[in-house]
């Protein structure tokens, strides 16, 4: 029977439906347990743990055989899960397929957002915990380094980072577009619904300082205020308060508009030189459409979010080709390179190509 | 080798770096990739060290600056926003400003290379040896280079309030800077070209109280012109009343205006003689 050598084995989006993954979250002190009963699994030379809200997996070398099929058992044991159910949703790869995987997953094409940056930091804390426990070994640390570097290749050559593909994303990126920072920018918030929270989060997030939040529920707009570290404004001074602000997110559910011509142009007069951007999430629409003809004036409701969004995310697959063509190229390179190492462990796929074992 | 290169031997080869710019930035953005920042900026760069050894070489011809005829004048209009373009442009961060700059040269400086007509003549000791009046005609012509620059800065406010407002944000529109930044550079530019026009009126308004007599009226008259509807367009513009797509729009066609007032500045001078400043390096 051969080695396992390399290889990656867990479950993510792709096969694990959102349940299953729940289940299969390592909450920290799970983790730790685990870890520590990794380090006595027969014949593991060197493992490293991802574990992220999509996908949990092990990558590990091989002395020798069945080294894989215990790493799951004791994952299994540990989340009291069904090996039998692991078994038929369970990423399987070895050799140069799991080598290919990890480049994937680290330059995001793996994701279920693809493109998406926050898994190549992901990768980086899996990698840099395993160090800490002396876990890792001379293939996978040149595995994981030289991983590292190829996503960040994949990222800077091709498009697949650019453009945001969540609706609060565009919004923040399109007031990129007119106002250069956000730092100096001064947002209202109406609404303080969920749709409205999350896009103010997106504005806080990329810089954003100054967010006052005004509700038809004043109370409602002073909890989330003190939640998000804005300030709140009765409703009913929205309209003639207009021109304090640049970015106005509209996300209320009233059942006709808020923002009236009038008030906007109004506003305008009271501060010509600085545009006004209005994110008009509501349905119905809360500011009056005919506010976009206005000079200086940027109205974008949700349908030309989404569409802005739909199209993004229509580059970055279309980009998916090419960062793959990258990627199978410098995995096999890769693999080149650490083959003879895991060659020397006894392992068969040191000695072939490895290919995907499938589930088990 | 380079011998028998004559003064506008280096044009051309300067034009041609400035055209090797405006190419490659083309040919990235058909590509659908930015246009390469460090590169245009190169070769912008080269092309003006050897536009400004073919300047060097006829100014030294001539004893002073080469602004005596229409196709000095482009040139030197072109060197002057390239000028500005190489000290801000860095600051600026925008690839889009250099592939904008390069093509603004190029067509400045190829136009006047290939129209021989252009050259033919040149007016014969212009200042009359008087170094105020070429210090007049140098700042005001480098002026006209910063609203070359501006009339640059306006096309891209015009592009980028298109993007925005028809929402079509991809392609080489995704590499414009914000409307905002956009707007904040071309009043500051403006106010630059219009003081640095001040200062070579005031040069020339001092110089000829004293000499009434040497005061060429068609020439002050088109110089005050241009200084007077850039002054008006900024007394606008900071009093709120010539805002965004309109001050750029403003910006754009007074460009053109003084770039047809060389013509008239350019004649009322001096009779034209034949050239005869073919300098040799």
């Amino acid at each position: 029977m051969s080695s396992d050598g390399l290889f990656v084995i867990g479950a993510n989006h792709h096969r694990a439906p959102l349940e299953v993954r729940e289940k299969l979250a390592l909450a920290s002190g799970a983790a730790e347990a685990l870890q520590v009963e990794l380090a006595t699994v027969d014949g593991l030379r060197e493992y490293a743990v991802l574990s992220t809200c999509n996908r949990i997996e092990f990558y590990g070398v091989a002395a020798g055989p069945g080294a894989a099929e215990r790493v799951a058992g004791a994952f299994c044991a540990k989340q009291n899960f069904d090996p039998a159910a692991f078994a038929k949703i369970r990423l399987d790869l070895r050799g140069r397929a799991a080598v290919q995987h990890l480049l994937e997953v680290a330059a995001g094409l793996d994701s279920q957002m693809v493109g998406e940056t926050e898994i190549f930091g992901q990768v980086k804390e899996a990698y840099a915990a395993a160090q800490t426990r002396r876990s890792t070994g001379p293939v996978l640390n040149r595995v994981f380094q030289k991983g590292f570097q190829a996503a960040k290749h994949v990222r800077t050559t091709t498009a697949i980072t650019e453009g945001q593909v969540s609706v609060a994303n565009v919004a923040v990126d399109l007031a990129l577009t007119i106002f250069g920072g956000l730092k100096a920018t001064r947002i209202l918030l109406l609404g303080a619904g969920e749709i409205g929270e999350k896009t103010a989060k997106a504005f806080q997030s990329r810089g954003a300082a100054a967010l006052t939040i005004a509700s038809r529920r004043l109370e409602r707009a002073m909890e989330l205020a003190t939640a998000l570290g804005a300030s709140a404004m009765p409703f009913e001074q929205r309209e003639a308060r207009l021109a304090e602000f640049d970015v106005v997110v509209c996300a209320t559910s009233a059942p006709g508009t808020v923002v009236s011509l009038a008030a906007v142009r109004e506003a305008m007069r009271k501060r010509p030189a600085r545009p006004l951007f209005f994110v008009d999430q509501a349905l119905p629409r809360d500011v009056e459409p005919a506010v976009a003809e206005l000079e200086n004036v940027f109205l974008y409701n949700l349908d030309d979010l989404a569409k802005i969004a739909e199209e993004n995310r229509s580059a970055r697959e279309a980009e998916i080709g090419k960062c793959r063509a990258i990627i199978v190229e410098k995995a096999e390179a890769l693999w080149r390179q650490v083959e003879p190492q895991v060659a020397a462990l006894g392992g068969r796929n040191g000695t072939t190509p490895g290919q995907p074992a499938g589930p088990a | 080798m380079f011998a028998a290169f004559t003064d506008r031997s280096w044009l051309w080869v300067a034009a041609g770096f400035y055209l090797a710019g405006f190419v490659l930035g083309t040919f990235s953005l058909l590509r659908g990739g930015r246009p390469s920042g460090v590169a245009n900026y190169v070769l912008i760069l080269v092309g003006y060290v050897l536009q400004f050894a073919g300047l060097g070489m006829r100014g030294h011809a001539v004893g002073g600056t080469p602004i005596g005829n229409t196709f000095e004048l482009f040139q030197f209009t072109a060197w002057s926003a390239i000028t500005l373009y190489l000290l801000i442009g860095v600051t600026f961060r925008s690839s889009l400003l250099g592939y904008f700059t390069s093509c603004l040269a190029a067509v400045l400086t190829l136009v006047s290379l290939a129209i021989p007509a252009w050259d033919a003549t040149r007016r014969a000791h212009i200042f009359g040896g008087n170094p105020w009046i070429e210090l007049h005609a140098s700042l005001a012509l480098f002026s006209y280079g910063v609203f070359a620059l501006l009339a640059l800065t306006s096309i891209m406010f015009l592009a980028r309030n298109y993007s925005l407002k028809s929402k079509h944000l991809g392609g080489w529109f995704s590499f414009l800077p914000s409307i905002l930044d956009l707007d904040h550079i071309g009043l500051r530019l403006l106010v630059a070209g219009e003081a640095i026009l001040t200062a070579s009126l005031a040069v020339i308004l001092a110089y000829w109280l004293r000499d009434m007599a040497s005061a060429d009226i068609a020439k002050i008259f088109t110089t005050v012109a241009v200084w007077a509807a850039y002054a008006l367009a900024l007394g606008l513009r900071l009093g709120g009343r010539l805002l965004a797509k309109r001050f750029a729009w403003t910006c754009l066609v007074l460009f053109v205006l003084a770039l047809i007032s060389l013509g008239p500045v350019d004649a009322s001078r001096h009779p034209a003689t034949p050239t005869a400043v073919a300098a040799k390096s």
